[in-house]
């Protein structure tokens, strides 16, 4: 076991430090830091100045080392856009981000998972075949679309819900937070709905199929000729024994939802850090799309770790030996 | 049919040309049986054409500055009030068709979707087949970069793209490299799976009796791979690349409508969306809502095509 949660963290520290690296290159080499820093009127001699004073004439494996060990430490230089420390403009917008895929990703869950229960349970059904055939609507409509649409019928048509911003925000210290206020929440809906409902359609297949994988097996049988309630078979027995994979494929989600929130963020015009990265990479703000890279990375293995360590603690059968879990 | 199976002097006494074949084939046989993807196909082959044809077919030239008149913006759809019938679908701020505009805007989503597919394709099977077939050291290294690559979304990987092939050529216009920049961030973002179906099909190929003999016949490693090994694991492939081209066309209409990709000189579905959004609360709802239907059945179509081919090409589920 302890072998096994070793091997991951190396892992994730090599992952690490490649996406690190690439930052570093994008970082170095994408434009010239100095032109981005300076006036027009500066001289050449004082572009010399800076560019040593800065460390860019240091050997290229020194500065890497710099960068890593800043970056280690959340410090990511200066914007070239907005001049103001990198690591303030994230931090000040995070909150946004997080509450958004916290909102969406709990929305996904518990909508999707009881249309799966029904849906795996009563497959003939109408109601079952018209969640299905929706759903595949929905994969292949992209989200900025579904946002539009959502924008048009309840911000145009019915104007009962904001199409734009967070609404009023309550802040407290560190943290700004729009769940408090009623405009706060009313905000939310629209692009919760909007980056949850890519989650919720696949949460709603993956517990439907589960469903019907758990429900040919013995015990459900035999939990049948007992005489115990359809209720008590499908939800005490069947539906308790789908939630690992599910908990798994949403945790794994959590990742691609707060990079998913770069689109919700712009249609709804969401103040987060998916907007920032957006007009990062419009003005080409290297520093900004590199720490933007770096944090979402760390995220990503931070998310991978903790599945695959929590996967071997819930489920003793995945195998200890070997490479992948998943 | 004939009941049982045929016989051997059957089965050679009957014609075998390449109509035949395809005539005779499963999965001919398959796509006549279902009638949705029979429409699916159907659309799918409107767009193509719709799209290659754009400058014979669509009734006006949405970039013909000549034939535009501000006189005719901002028009609702024919058959609402104050429609005009020139303009079936209506026309935007700038008195352009909107009909003309999908069909050329469908025209720019589907040459990017496809180069960018066949991009990623080439890219993907190249390395896949290098790393399955040689595997050692290099195999380890372009697993390694798939691996860390898949854990990030595509949409990720092509903003950063974008933004790094902007950054790289500061003063070029973006209009003029809009096509390639989005080509090369979208192909960049799909290889990965290319590469690694094709890598796990070539290390079972690679030890199979005709590669053996192949190689001892002295046939150097780069023909047998490309003749050999090629043609065996080009079934999945096909599979990946439909189902892909559904992704790559919502790929690029995001990145338009996020304002990284064409611009609106020379817009494509997702550029025109991008554009209504604006007069969604104007009224203006046709700019915006038209492109989006476009883009969605487009789509559709390619998504159900995929899944057809998918479960007509594995053995498994006939």
């Amino acid at each position: 076991m302890t072998a096994f949660i070793i091997r991951r963290l190396l892992q994730a520290v090599l992952v690490m430090l490649v996406v690190a690296l690439i930052a570093f290159l994008m970082f170095r080499f994408v434009g010239d830091p100095i032109n981005q820093m300076v006036g027009i009127e500066t001289t050449p001699e004082q572009r010399e100045a800076l560019r040593v004073r800065l460390g860019l004439r240091d050997p290229i494996l020194v500065q890497l080392a710099r960068f890593i060990w800043n970056a280690a430490q959340f410090n990511f230089g200066t914007s070239y856009q907005f001049k103001q420390p990198v690591s303030e403009m994230i931090l000040q917008r995070m909150p946004a981000t997080l509450e958004l895929s916290m909102v969406s990703a709990i929305f996904a869950l518990i909508v999707g998972i009881p249309m799966g229960v029904y849906t795996g349970i009563r497959r003939e059904a109408w109601l079952s075949k018209l969640f299905l055939t929706v759903s595949l609507v929905g994969i292949s409509l992209p989200p900025f679309l579904i946002g539009i649409l959502l924008i048009f019928i309840f911000a145009v048509n019915l104007q009962i819900l904001p199409s734009f911003g967070r609404g009023q925000v309550v802040d407290l210290g560190f943290w700004s937070t729009g769940l408090l206020t009623v405009s706060g929440l009313k905000a939310l809906i629209l692009p919760a709905i909007t980056l949850g409902l890519f989650q919720l359609t696949l949460i709603m297949r993956l517990v439907r199929s589960e469903m019907l994988e758990v429900l040919r097996t013995d015990y459900i049988k035999f939990a049948r000729a007992r005489g115990l309630t359809e209720r008590a078979v499908n939800f005490g027995h069947a539906l308790k024994n789908t939630m690992i994979p599910v908990i798994t494929v949403t945790g794994l989600q959590l990742g691609s939802i707060i990079a998913f929130a770069i689109i919700t963020e712009t249609v709804f015009q969401w103040p987060g850090m998916g907007l920032l990265f957006l007009q990062s990479v419009q003005n080409v703000d290297i520093p900004i799309m590199a720490a933007y890279l770096m944090l979402i990375a760390f995220l990503f293995v931070v998310i991978n770790l903790i599945v695959d360590i929590l996967y071997t603690v819930v489920d003793p059968r995945v195998r200890l030996d070997g490479g992948a879990a998943v | 049919m004939t009941s049982g199976p045929e016989t051997r002097a059957e089965f050679l006494s009957k014609p075998h040309g390449f109509t035949t074949r395809v005539l005779d084939s499963d999965i001919l046989h398959s796509f006549k049986q279902s009638k949705l993807t029979m429409v699916a196909a159907f659309v799918t082959l409107a767009f193509i054409i719709g799209a290659a044809f754009a400058p014979w077919i669509a009734p006006h030239n949405p970039f013909d500055m000549a034939s535009i008149d501000l006189m005719d913006s901002l028009l609702p759809p024919a058959w609402e009030e104050g429609g005009d019938s020139r303009f079936p679908l209506g026309t935007d701020d700038q008195g352009r068709d909107i009909l003309s505009g999908i069909l050329y805007g469908a025209r720019a989503s589907l040459a990017v979707g496809f180069a960018s597919v066949l991009f990623a394709a080439t890219l993907g099977i190249t390395l896949g087949l290098a790393a399955g077939y040689l595997g050692g050291t290099f195999g380890t290294i372009v697993m390694r970069i798939a691996d860390i690559q898949l854990t990030f979304p595509s949409i990720l990987i092509a903003l950063l793209i974008d933004g790094v092939v902007h950054g790289l050529f500061e003063g070029v216009s973006r209009a003029d490299t809009a096509y390639w920049v989005l080509i090369v961030s979208i192909g960049l973002s799909f290889w990965v799976q290319y590469a690694r179906t094709v890598r796990a099909s070539t290390m079972v190929e690679r030890n199979k009796e005709y590669v053996q003999a192949a190689r001892l016949i002295g046939i150097p490693p780069g023909l047998i791979m490309l003749r050999h090994v090629l043609p065996n694991v080009m079934g999945p492939v096909l599979v990946i690349a439909t189902i892909n081209l559904a992704v790559a066309i919502i790929l690029e209409a995001t990145l338009s409508f996020l304002g990284v990709g064409m611009p609106s000189t020379q817009p494509s579905l997702g550029t025109l969306i991008d554009i209504g959004q604006d007069f969604l609360f104007s009224g203006e709802w046709w700019i915006t809502i038209f492109p989006g239907f476009a883009l969605a059945a487009l789509v559709l179509a390619v998504n159900l095509l995929g899944d057809w081919l998918r479960d007509a090409l594995n053995p498994k589920l006939r």
